[in-house]
């Protein structure tokens, strides 16, 4: 594959400025802009310096450290952390692989964009406000899981390079991962279990974003297969579905897993409040995915369905074999962009009483030795929810660049 | 003497199209409709264990709690279905104004996008990449939470930009006086507004005859903008809020805490979202629209304003819709800041009379007709400005 470097769309002869001319073309063009260059960028450097004042000043980051186990894991058994290390070091490990894996093609592992990256999380993680006695050890933890990435990823670099059918492996890997990762955040199985409640924080609305994602996809392809069929019973069925859940808010669906699914049951079965929070996730995902797989199945030309049907593959068949692998394809950064939507999304389950980043935000916020502190624990979880969603999205971008494939 | 079978019938049943499709239409059915009245018949089960039957009877009863803010009368001894339906007002009131707000911070933030001043190219960069990475909930709580409650810390007044006062009783603006005099000028405004507008499509008819607008139009818009922006100034009676006695602030008029986060959070939000759409519409117009529109004369804003945005909104309205239905379902998140919609009221409906399908439906209901709404209005928008084609 031949990847010219897209060429950023400057204007023509913008290279050599003088800082002098830059300014003047920039900022300076007219007096309108001048002027809004100048107003902007007084009012700019107020807030900056109100801002700047206010965090070392007034603002009181006591309560970060303190919590910091909150916020990323709930009240899940600190005896049982070492599950949680090991989660996270497999994840690494399988990152660091398909990252080198899908970079196998350019000559480069580490662009300058991840170099720095790598520098920017690393010095995150020196400077990152840990209280307690293990201070230390969690950071040495966090550092050696980055060299892992670093390592695992160079490894997969040359390994993908040799073999070109990894690629596969990897999927099977992540499906692994996930199961692997559900024994050890739920129990069981020779483990102790945790119980739900125990669970909350980020470990929370990672846990429930990701498996109602995962739930969501066959529901969701189904869905989509069934709006473009040609039987009118499935369509309708399914179109039904697809414009009543779009068309009401989140909430409500929640509301109908939290409230109205213990109704549909019967009378003596028990369903645990976040599996159906997660049900209510799901329900709710499973539209919004049916909508964009069928913005991919509408985007494959007749041509596949004939030339499927002329080899004699019936009707599951070639939609399994040709039409749904180019469709899911081609939706796949919608797909992550449904996800982060759906991280998003999350934050609504602290409305009904659940402890996910937020829910969790706030049970420490009506804590009587924090009120108030409400700027610093919002930024706080603010800058991690950003953090997330950007690295996802630039992601989604890098790899929807890795998989282009047409000419 | 047997004939031969007729050549048709040698596919089997089981593999003949027309049946197996027949088959599969009816197995899905019966699945659904089989899982549906399993479902209905628990739920009748176990409502009947808990004493309930399913009716909307409980919207006669005395509601018994509070509404905190409303434009409607209302007394804690009203029906559920008073309060409800004073919730629905309040949504509406919220998306309404929302769809305003909202529209015009997300096309400024869209047309900012492709200024050629660079500080405000990176803030619109910086704001849309903040608000939609962050989740709209997190974004409400710091409206509320951390500016508007920071702003009114100390049970104070506090005076921000002029004439707008902060205090925990809510956010007052200046506001036209309730006056007769004022609701002329309003009226006259419109009057003048419709003149103005007749003026215009005069002059736009000159052009088209005679090459050249002639000198009477312009004249004429030119008086009509000085009067209407007289008694815009002078006639409304503008109330400007003023701190009085005791620390109350006078005059203006008061909109609540809650309802300006709502607002406040809702319009960003959706603006920033809104704004991309924009970015993109303008984006599709082909470069040879700017280069003709340059090349007739047109300075940028004259070109961006006649030739490419007209063409822009071919694009930009159909992803509006689900923008703007976006809005309507977010503004169901009142409930987590405590402005008093038409989720807020159900829930504590609910929470009372313990009566959740029902208030669930209704619910439903309401979100998916205040959707449909907006599609029938945004399609016949969208088909006005559609290529209309000879």
């Amino acid at each position: 594959m031949t990847l010219t470097r897209p060429v950023a769309s400057l204007p023509p002869g913008s290279a050599g400025l003088t800082p002098l001319a830059w300014l003047r073309k920039n900022l300076f063009s007219s007096w309108f802009n001048g002027i809004l260059t100048l107003l902007l960028g007084a009012l700019l450097l107020h807030s900056l310096v109100r801002f700047f004042q206010w965090t070392w000043g007034v603002a009181q980051w006591g309560v970060i450290p303190t919590n910091l186990p909150l916020f990323f894991v709930g009240r899940f058994p600190s005896d049982q952390y070492w599950r949680l290390w090991l989660l996270l070091t497999l994840i690494t490990l399988m990152a660091g692989l398909t990252w080198g894996v899908l970079t196998r093609l350019s000559s480069r592992l580490l662009g300058p964009g991840s170099l720095v990256g790598l520098a920017l999380a690393a010095l995150t993680v020196i400077i990152l406000p840990i209280a307690g006695d293990q201070a230390l050890l969690v950071k040495l933890k966090l550092l050696g899981l980055l060299g892992l990435l670093t390592v695992t990823a160079w490894l997969g670099h040359g390994w993908g390079q040799q073999r070109p059918g990894l690629g596969r492996w990897l999927a099977l890997g992540w499906s692994l991962m996930f199961l692997v990762g559900l024994w050890l955040v739920i129990g069981g199985l020779g483990l102790p279990m945790v119980a739900s409640t125990a669970w909350g924080g980020l470990l929370l609305t990672a846990l429930m974003s990701l498996v109602s994602i995962v739930l969501s996809f066959p529901f969701g392809v189904l869905l989509a297969l069934g709006r473009q069929s040609p039987l009118p019973v499935i369509r309708l069925l399914s179109s039904f579905y697809i414009e009543v859940v779009r068309g009401v808010p989140l909430i409500t669906v929640l509301f109908i897993g939290l409230i109205m699914v213990p109704l549909f049951l019967p009378g003596n079965w028990r369903l645990d409040v976040v599996f159906r929070a997660i049900l209510g996730l799901t329900l709710f995902t499973a539209a919004y995915l049916a909508e964009t797989v069928r913005g991919g199945l509408q985007a494959i030309p007749k041509g596949q369905y004939e030339a499927a049907s002329s080899l004699g593959l019936s009707t599951p068949l070639s939609l399994g074999l040709i039409i749904l692998p180019q469709a899911l394809k081609i939706s796949i950064p919608a797909i992550v962009g449904l996800f982060i939507s759906l991280l998003q999304d999350t934050t609504l389950v602290s409305i009904v009483g659940l402890f996910d980043l937020l829910g969790m935000s706030r049970s420490i916020l009506a804590n009587p030795l924090f009120i108030g502190r409400y700027a610093e624990v919002y930024l706080f979880i603010g800058v991690l929810y950003w953090l997330l969603c950007y690295a996802m999205s630039q992601g989604s971008r890098y790899l929807e660049r890795q998989l282009h494939t047409s000419h | 003497m047997a004939s031969p079978a007729p050549p048709d019938n040698s596919v089997p049943l089981w593999r003949d199209d027309r049946v197996l499709r027949l088959g599969l239409q009816a197995l899905v059915l019966v699945v659904v409709v089989g899982a549906g009245a399993i479902m209905v018949g628990n739920m009748n089960r176990n409502l009947q264990q808990l004493g309930r039957q399913f009716d909307y009877g409980f919207l006669k009863n005395q509601a018994g709690f509070n509404i905190g803010e409303s434009i409607l009368p209302y007394a804690p001894n009203d029906s559920y279905g008073w309060a409800l339906f004073v919730g629905l007002v309040n949504t509406l009131r919220l998306i309404l104004v929302g769809f305003i707000t909202t529209t015009a911070v997300g096309v400024l933030a869209g047309i900012a996008s492709f200024s050629d001043n660079w500080l405000i190219r990176r803030l619109n960069l910086i704001y849309v990449e903040v608000v939609r990475n962050t989740p709209l909930l997190l974004q409400l709580f710091c409206w509320y939470f951390v500016i508007l409650f920071g702003l009114s810390q100390g049970g104070e007044v506090r005076r921000i930009l002029g004439g707008v006062y902060v205090s925990k009783k809510g956010l007052t603006l200046p506001w036209p006086a309730n006056t007769p005099a004022a609701w002329l000028s309003a009226l006259a405004l419109v009057i003048l507004g419709v003149a103005a507008y007749l003026v215009w499509c005069w002059r736009l008819g000159q052009i088209q005859q005679s090459g050249r607008p002639g000198r009477a139009p312009g004249l004429l818009l030119w008086g009509l903008a000085a009067i209407a922006l007289s008694l815009f100034c002078f006639g409304l009676g503008w109330s400007f809020p003023r701190l009085g006695d005791d620390n109350l602030v006078v005059g203006g008029v008061r909109i609540s805490l809650e309802y300006a986060a709502m607002l406040a959070g809702l319009t960003f939000y959706t603006g920033a979202f809104i704004a991309e759409i924009v970015r993109a519409g303008i984006q599709s117009v082909s470069r040879g629209q700017w280069e003709a529109a340059r090349s007739l004369g047109l300075k940028t804003g004259l070109a961006l304003r006649l030739v490419v945005f007209p063409q822009a909104l071919r694009v930009i309205i159909p992803s509006l819709n689900g923008q703007y239905m976006n809005l309507a379902k977010n503004s169901s998140l009142a409930l987590a800041i405590g402005y008093p919609d038409i989720f807020a009221t159900g829930q504590t409906t609910q929470n009372q009379t313990g009566r959740a399908v029902e208030v669930v439906l209704l619910w439903a209901v309401t979100y998916l007709s205040i959707n449909l709404i907006i599609s029938l209005v945004m399609n016949r928008f969208n088909q006005s400005v559609q290529i209309r084609e000879r």
